[in-house]
């Protein structure tokens, strides 16, 4: 009864993608918070006979009290929102509708998936990769087709890492050189501190009043928000940004990694999530895009359509990704706080989104 | 509910809702910064 002689080759394949994981955390620094406890859970979750993630096996514990409960990715979302700076997009709110823009990814691809053959909650699932937010695509991935788990959570975090890659060639593609000159300035407005106080509370009570399924997910990031910004918190706010984050990312990801068992995890349908999910996070990016150049004609040119692309969740990457193309096209082009403006929107487009779906599906008798 | 009909209600209704959403809270920002404006004696930053 040892582990080489019951090894099948789905477990080895496995150990190796394992492998891969862990050399995209560790030698290229993506997501290594995510990816090395991802990898390592997949390695030791496909070692025969070590009942990982049988009943009563360690991973199952981890899996049972903090996924399925939906608690894990709660927690990450309080420690996000105390590392949210809102201050942006409370200058210029009008920059939030590129943060839906940058969600309109999630529903066209959902709609793709339904017609290759997934099935409505695995379309859902799939779909909300394009939230391009790990913690989002674990709550809905988790709830409505565990299944798919593994194959959702990394594509999520891989994209997400890879946001300087996938973005520049589609923002290039979409915008003439003229557009990407367009100078932005920046002038910062101070902003109360009893708005800020009062942002997370308003918001929150808008948005879960009418979209009540997003109510954990909301209510979460916009509890660390409040948090943050009441300024009297301020242990809470290290904790949340420190220590309930950094136990819960690595509970997280080994809990993930115990999905990545190989008979569960290599399907011809876990290969079609990848692809999907790539795609919606270009989708995303385009149609932020188109929404920008919307908005700079409406303005008289004076919105660079590049911020568009920072209307999607993964933040501050995407900002910075918007910062360096607008500075390619033009030095004296300083795009970085507008396209945090529309990132951080992003962040509470992305939750909205899942939250609007989620409404609807219980609106429909689905869930 | 066919699966074309269930992706075309969620596309359509999730798109506009998300949009509207967020419509309201551009409105809300608004009015925190019209009513809370910075500066004002004991609510400023």
């Amino acid at each position: 009864m040892n582990g080489f002689a019951n090894l099948q080759w789905t477990n080895g394949v496995m150990i190796m993608v394992g492998c891969v994981l862990l050399y995209l955390g560790i030698k290229k620094n993506m997501e290594p918070l995510l990816l090395i406890p991802i990898g390592f859970g997949a390695i030791l979750v496909n070692i025969p006979l070590a009942g990982m993630m049988e009943p009563e096996g360690l991973f199952r514990y981890f899996y049972e009290a903090g996924v399925l409960t939906e608690i894990f990715p709660c927690l990450i979302f309080v420690g996000i929102g105390a590392m949210t700076d809102f201050g942006p997009l409370l200058e210029n709110p009008r920059i939030l509708l590129l943060g839906g823009a940058g969600q309109f990814g999630i529903f066209l691809t959902l709609l793709l998936a339904l017609l290759l053959g997934f099935t409505q909650l695995e379309a859902v699932a799939v779909g909300v990769i394009g939230a391009c937010d790990g913690p989002t695509a674990i709550y809905v991935t988790s709830k409505y087709a565990p299944h798919l788990l593994g194959a959702v959570s990394v594509a999520a975090y891989c994209y997400m890492a890879m946001v300087p890659i996938i973005q520049p060639p589609i923002m290039r593609a979409l915008t003439s050189v003229e557009e990407r000159k367009i100078v932005m300035t920046y002038k910062k407005k101070s902003i109360s501190r009893s708005a800020k106080v009062l942002f997370p509370i308003t918001v929150t009570l808008v948005t879960c009043l009418i979209a009540p399924m997003g109510t954990p997910l909301m209510g979460m990031l916009m509890l660390g928000n409040l948090l943050r910004e009441s300024g009297v918190a301020d242990r809470l706010v290290k904790a949340s940004q420190n220590e309930i984050a950094n136990i819960v990312t690595l509970l997280l990801g080994i809990s993930i990694g115990a999905t990545m068992a190989g008979p569960v995890f290599l399907k011809p349908q876990t290969l079609m999530v990848l692809g999907l999910g790539l795609l919606a996070i270009s989708l995303d990016t385009a149609a932020g895009i188109f929404l920008a150049k919307l908005m700079k004609i409406l303005s008289g040119g004076k919105i660079n359509p590049l911020i568009g692309a920072a209307g999607i969740s993964a933040f501050p990457m995407s900002a910075r990704v918007v910062q360096a193309e607008g500075q390619k096209a033009n030095r004296k082009n300083y795009l970085l706080m507008h396209a945090m403006g529309a990132n951080t929107g992003g962040q509470i487009g992305s939750v909205l989104a899942a939250s609007v779906m989620l409404s609807l599906l219980q609106g429909m008798g689905i869930i | 509910m066919t699966n074309l009909e269930f992706g075309l209600t969620l596309t359509v209704v999730g798109i506009s809702g998300t949009m509207f959403i967020l419509f309201l809270i551009t409105l809300v920002i608004d009015a925190l910064n019209k009513f809370f404006p910075p500066g004002a004696k004991g609510k400023g930053e």
